[in-house]
């Protein structure tokens, strides 16, 4: 079976709500059939809107969107055949369980025997299996979750929508509703299209992740590119923790180069964004990638003044002064090798150039 | 788990459910001291008045105190023929007394009541009994009138004999007990009750069908227009609602009328010629109109609060499973409003069907309602126990319909906001 590359195809989409700003800005995004593509951004950043585009409740200003290469501007939202889960559920709180997942198929003139078929394996998927007649308001925030994401899957639709879905549930619910919702769409190889702001649930359940901000896609790829490659210092900052140094290209070669720092010190970083001497720059280093008292010989090796000890069990945040940067995170695996790590200690701490990269200045 | 429950002590030994009991007391006496000024408020504005109605309309007792020999003496009389000298003596003690004390004024409105000519014959009487001979008085009250001998007249002052009657509630329904003590109708050209009723509750339902098709969408623009503008909105819905009542009847009196701005308007568009202006007023068609109008916030209200508390993402969630934007407003977005429907029209109802202010002014002959007979009777015949009957069978009418729509709907689905 040879899947569809662009199943959905945003053709530079474009949308403004007063015709003014333009919450969406030249949106060009394919999402191919059975993957899990999750928009990531903070709130305002278009993420939704390009949801809602998709779902027929909003209509682009400027562009196409093609869902199985057929353009779907015109078409209304009940004729798109996409199932949607919303941000608080959006269960009919007048209806069982039952009568909110035989809506879609009572629409669609579905038989009875089909209808209690469909419903009973779609309450089975969510292991649900039984609640069939209570109210949705009998239920707990997690049960409520499952309803609404069995509903839109009832009707086996071709692209499931799901807007913030466990933003209303607590901490551990919405991890184990995370690998819930993983492994449902594993299992049955439906398109997903997921909007959240929690980089960790991003991370955690996508295929690909596009990141938005002001309205564009900042970068899409894998999670583990995301992490360890971000392609600008808007990624860098958004997805996982950061330490960043401003300064200005003084030397490039083909994969390294050297950044003085507005604190005069000289650092070796791998130009990603930058391209000539003399650029502004901002270099982006993960906290783990940096380590204290190293054995091994490392590039850029400075020392800096610990300014915060935070204890978190299986390791130790460490929050240091150094070339300037008040704000320097390290994280500290918990061995007995790290034990001089105290109050206004002066520390090694060394990285290599690779992991230093030298991204837009913003 | 053992079969018999174990008394659970507290660490002083006391049973604690007794000691539960104590610690609530003084809140519970707190609590009630609060609500004490309220209680006596409701107690002496409504619960005493309605019982004071209630009685009322059912005491009959002025009459009966005012002829205690007469209907002592009738106590005999088996009321087929005239009554025996007796009874005739009796009454003419009775009356000569009340006209001594200068009483008799009441009595003959009150006999009136029950049988039209009396008022007159009793004057008749006062002036010739002052020339009253001893003895035979029956053949002297009989030649004051020719009425004096109709025993229909004698039976009419028997049945006010009874200290307590129901006799004004089949009044209230066009009905009496006749001379033979049975349950009549009265005759058809006389049953202006009925009609009034009849009316009242046409008038009821329509104004709030009215009033539910012109809320329902004005409450939903309000609830899902952006703050800004529901806000003026808003304002302009509650705006007639600060407005005097007897304000607003009067404009309308100023559109409606023939001469009127609504009327000028239809014969400039050409849709009626000048000549023929439709009378608008004072008929069935402005009580319809200005009760609309008046009572529609009433419904609105209501209706935006329950409205307001439904989630957009209902009916989008309704529309991306199939459903068409019909389809998920008839079976997602109007049930969740029907307990609003139901608050809004209990509401616009039972107001409508007392309402009296707009039915006097704009009503006119076939535009009164019920309410404004009750008023006749308060103002113009001071016919106290029947204009009390009436107002406790509209108050039983009204408890009655709450009965039935808390059997059909449920009361505690009722949202008032």
């Amino acid at each position: 079976m040879s899947k569809n590359s662009q199943f959905v195809k945003f053709d530079k989409v474009d949308k403004s709500y007063d015709g003014k700003v333009l919450v969406v800005k030249d949106l060009n995004l394919d999402i191919a059939e059975g993957e899990f593509i999750t928009m990531l951004g903070p709130s305002g950043s278009g993420k939704t809107t390009c949801l809602m585009m998709l779902a027929g409740f909003e209509t682009p200003t400027n562009g196409e969107i093609y869902l199985d290469s057929n353009p779907i501007s015109n078409i209304p939202p009940h004729k798109r055949g996409i199932g949607m889960v919303f941000q608080n559920y959006a269960l009919f709180p007048h209806m069982t369980v039952y009568e909110n997942l035989a809506f879609p198929l009572r629409v669609r003139k579905v038989s009875k025997d089909d209808i209690d078929k469909k419903v009973d394996k779609a309450l089975s998927m969510v292991s649900l299996t039984g609640f069939e007649n209570r109210m949705p308001g009998q239920l707990s925030g997690g049960q409520q979750q499952r309803v609404a994401v069995a509903r839109a899957l009832v009707f086996d639709p071709a692209v499931v929508l799901m807007d913030e879905p466990l933003g209303a549930l607590d901490k551990n619910l919405r991890e184990s509703m995370q690998y819930e919702i993983k492994h449902i769409h594993e299992s049955i190889g439906v398109t997903v299209v997921y909007v959240t702001h929690d980089q960790g649930e991003a991370l955690t359940m996508s295929n690909r992740i596009a990141v938005f901000n002001d309205g564009k896609v900042q970068q899409l790829s894998s999670p583990d590119k995301l992490y360890e490659e971000p392609v600008n210092s808007f990624v860098a900052e958004f997805i996982g923790e950061n330490n960043r140094f401003a300064g200005q290209v003084t030397e490039i070669s083909n994969n390294k180069c050297k950044v003085k720092l507005d604190s005069g010190s000289e650092i070796l970083a791998n130009p990603i964004a930058v391209k000539s001497n003399g650029e502004k720059t901002m270099v982006s280093l993960r906290p783990e990638r940096a380590l204290i008292n190293s054995k091994e010989k490392m590039e850029n090796n400075f020392k800096g003044k610990i300014e915060e000890v935070i204890y978190h069990g299986d390791h130790t945040r460490v929050r240091l002064d150094l070339l300037g940067n008040k704000e320097f995170i390290l994280k500290v695996p918990n061995s007995s090798a790290n034990m001089e790590i105290k109050l206004g200690n002066q520390i090694n701490v060394s990285w290599n150039s690779f992991d230093a990269r030298a991204l837009d200045p913003k | 788990m053992s079969s018999e429950t174990k008394k659970i002590l507290t660490t002083d030994g006391i049973p604690l459910e007794e000691s539960l009991k104590k610690a609530e007391k003084k809140n519970k006496l707190k609590a009630f001291l609060l609500v004490c000024p309220l209680l006596l408020f409701l107690i002496i504005t409504y619960v005493f008045p309605i019982g004071d109605m209630l009685f009322r309309s059912i005491d009959d007792r002025m009459v009966t105190d005012m002829l205690p020999k007469t209907y002592k003496a009738m106590e005999k009389w088996d009321g087929k023929d005239l009554p025996d000298e007796e009874v005739f003596k009796a009454f003419y003690l009775d009356y000569k007394k009340l006209v001594e004390e200068k009483t008799f004024g009441k009595l003959a409105t009150q006999l009136n009541y029950e049988k039209n000519g009396f008022k007159s014959i009793l004057k008749k009487l006062k002036r010739k009994m002052k020339k009253f001979e001893e003895g035979n008085y029956k053949e002297q009250i009989m030649g004051v009138h020719k009425r004096w001998a109709n025993v229909e007249y004698w039976r009419a002052l028997k049945r006010r004999a009874p200290a307590y009657s129901y006799s004004k509630y089949l009044k209230g329904v066009d009905m009496y007990e006749n001379e033979d003590g049975k349950i009549v109708q009265v005759p058809e050209d006389r049953r202006v009750h009925k009609i009034l009723w009849v009316r009242t509750v046409e008038v009821a339902f329509f104004v709030t069908v009215l009033c539910f098709l012109m809320a329902y969408p004005i409450a939903h623009l309000l609830a899902t227009l952006p703050m800004k503008y529901s806000n003026l909105l808003m304002i302009c819905v509650l705006l007639p609602f600060w407005t005097s009542l007897l304000v607003r009847t009067a404009s309308w009196m100023i559109l409606l009328q023939q001469q009127g701005i609504v009327n000028d308007f239809f014969v400039w568009i050409g849709l009626v010629s000048d000549e023929n202006r439709p009378e608008m007023m004072y008929n069935k068609t402005g009580t319809y109109v200005a009760m609309t109008q008046i009572l529609l916030p009433f419904m609105v209200l209501p209706l935006y609060s329950v409205m307001k508390t439904i989630s957009p993402s209902l009916m989008r969630a309704g529309k991306s499973l199939g459903g068409t934007p019909f389809v998920a407003f008839w079976k997602v977005y109007f049930p969740l409003t029907i307990p609003g429907i139901g608050a809004g029209c209990l509401l616009v109802f039972i107001l409508a069907i007392g309402y009296y202010i707009t039915p006097a002014l704009v009503g006119g002959a076939s535009g009164t309602l019920i309410s404004n007979q009750i008023a006749f009777h308060m103002k113009s015949t001071l016919d106290w126990s029947f204009a009390s009957a009436m107002g406790l069978m509209l108050l039983t009418g009204v408890l009655a319909i709450y009965w039935v729509y808390n059997k059909l709907v449920g009361v505690d689905n009722i949202k008032l906001g």
